[in-house]
């Protein structure tokens, strides 16, 4: 979707703020929101790109006005309530008021001993479309649901640099229609193909493309 | 997130709204505070930029690990054996004389977790993930890095899971230097491509 998390060439944000010797969190809440995102996911309520795109679908003056773990947080209500794993009347109760749905995991504590993060890749479907050294063109593509095509990347030609195998589909995982794997692929770009004759000539910037964002040049 | 409160209640509405869903959460079986506890306590204590310092540092004093890492970051990585197992996505790219590399999510906050630990808020913030695609060098600017003008800038986007880790060069004078000692000169940023590693 064409939202406001899409930031990639927007102006007017003003300068990086860098906050010396910051903490992990600023408040013990923030500790518990990344906490309870991780376990659930664990948990096999949701995957990560359900988790992005409830965030992207927070309404952009909330966006950009509540802090990175208050998005977290109003991400993971609208997932629970969507998910069926909570009503909106617990959230706002407090307390759970109707039985559970069974989970495929549950994240116990001893695990934090060992934090893996999980594998994307999936069996892949068909050949890879393009070899690394091809001149590929984005789409100009606007689907109204999670995408990673981020729209200052949008028909655009690049290179393929890099085959990164074959991964699970954010788009279509996001849309609730299963994994269908693609390939990944780095896609450099020219600044000037990006940002016009203007921009820095020594820029160059890629992106990881799915398969379906591109077409041959 | 609630509007119609003023700064200070509006904190007291976000953590009852966060307590509010881990009640719920907990009740309906679903997590077990225990574990929320331990995973904090992973992140505030075991899962940082040492690790991924300690990365670059062996790569600066091994010319093998070096060649592994760049070929397969995910592998190489994974033989160091850290608390938080980097996973099969990880790719290291190298600054070199000719070339700078400067990591961003523009869409939401992607950040090698294992290896860095958790993001920094600039790194999240909309200033950062809107300029770093279009203007790297004013991104380097804010950070009191100046590079010269026929350098690359090389800015990956992180838009799906492959997660990135600079590998800076290595400063000048630190020949015969040990991988603890060399471990010391590589600053969270550096790793980024938002800063460069600090001189002897």
């Amino acid at each position: 979707m064409d939202g406001i998390h899409d930031m990639g060439g927007m102006d007017g944000f003003g300068k990086v703020e860098v906050e010396q010797n910051e903490p992990p969190f600023h408040e013990k809440w923030e500790g518990r929101v990344m906490a309870m995102a991780r376990a659930m996911g664990y948990a096999g309520a949701w995957q990560i790109d359900h988790a992005r795109y409830a965030q992207e679908r927070i309404r952009p003056d909330i966006y950009l006005d509540a802090s990175y773990y208050q998005k977290w947080a109003l991400a993971m209500e609208t997932n629970v309530v969507e998910r069926g794993l909570a009503g909106a009347d617990e959230l706002k109760a407090g307390h759970a008021l109707h039985p559970g749905k069974p989970l495929p995991r549950k994240f116990m504590p001893e695990m934090a001993a060992n934090l893996t993060r999980g594998s994307f890749y999936r069996q892949q479907q068909a050949p890879a479309r393009f070899k690394v050294g091809d001149r590929v063109r984005t789409k100009n593509m606007h689907p109204a649901t999670h995408t990673r095509l981020p729209r200052y990347a949008r028909d655009k030609a690049g290179v393929i640099e890099r085959n990164n195998g074959c991964q699970m589909f954010p788009d279509s995982v996001a849309s609730n229609l299963g994994d269908n794997p693609q390939w990944l692929y780095t896609v450099v770009f020219d600044g000037r193909d990006l940002w016009g004759p203007d921009s820095d000539p020594t820029l160059k910037v890629s992106i990881e493309a799915f398969e379906p964002y591109l077409v041959p040049e | 997130m609630a509007h119609d409160h003023d700064d200070h209640s509006e904190l007291t509405d976000t953590q009852l709204r966060v307590r509010a869903l881990e009640t719920v959460l907990t009740e309906k079986g679903y997590i077990d505070p225990a574990a929320l506890d331990a995973i904090v306590e992973a992140y505030e204590t075991r899962i940082g930029p040492r690790n991924g310092a300690a990365v670059v540092a062996k790569a600066w004093s091994d010319p093998a690990f070096k060649q592994a890492l760049l070929a397969d970051a995910s592998k190489a990585v994974a033989t160091l054996g850290h608390v938080s197992r980097v996973g099969d996505h990880l790719v290291a790219v190298e600054n070199t004389p000719k070339t700078h590399n400067m990591i961003v999510c523009t869409l939401c906050s992607c950040y090698p977790w294992e290896v860095l630990g958790l993001p920094p808020i600039w790194y999240k913030s909309a200033p950062y993930r809107s300029r770093a695609v279009k203007d790297p060098r004013g991104v380097l600017a804010d950070f009191g890095v100046t590079l010269p003008q026929d350098t690359e800038i090389r800015v990956w986007d992180s838009t799906a899971e492959t997660r990135f880790l600079v590998l800076p060069m290595r400063p000048a004078g630190t020949e015969g230097w040990s991988e603890e000692r060399l471990a010391e000169l590589v600053t969270r940023d550096s790793m980024i491509g938002t800063g460069l590693p600090k001189r002897p």
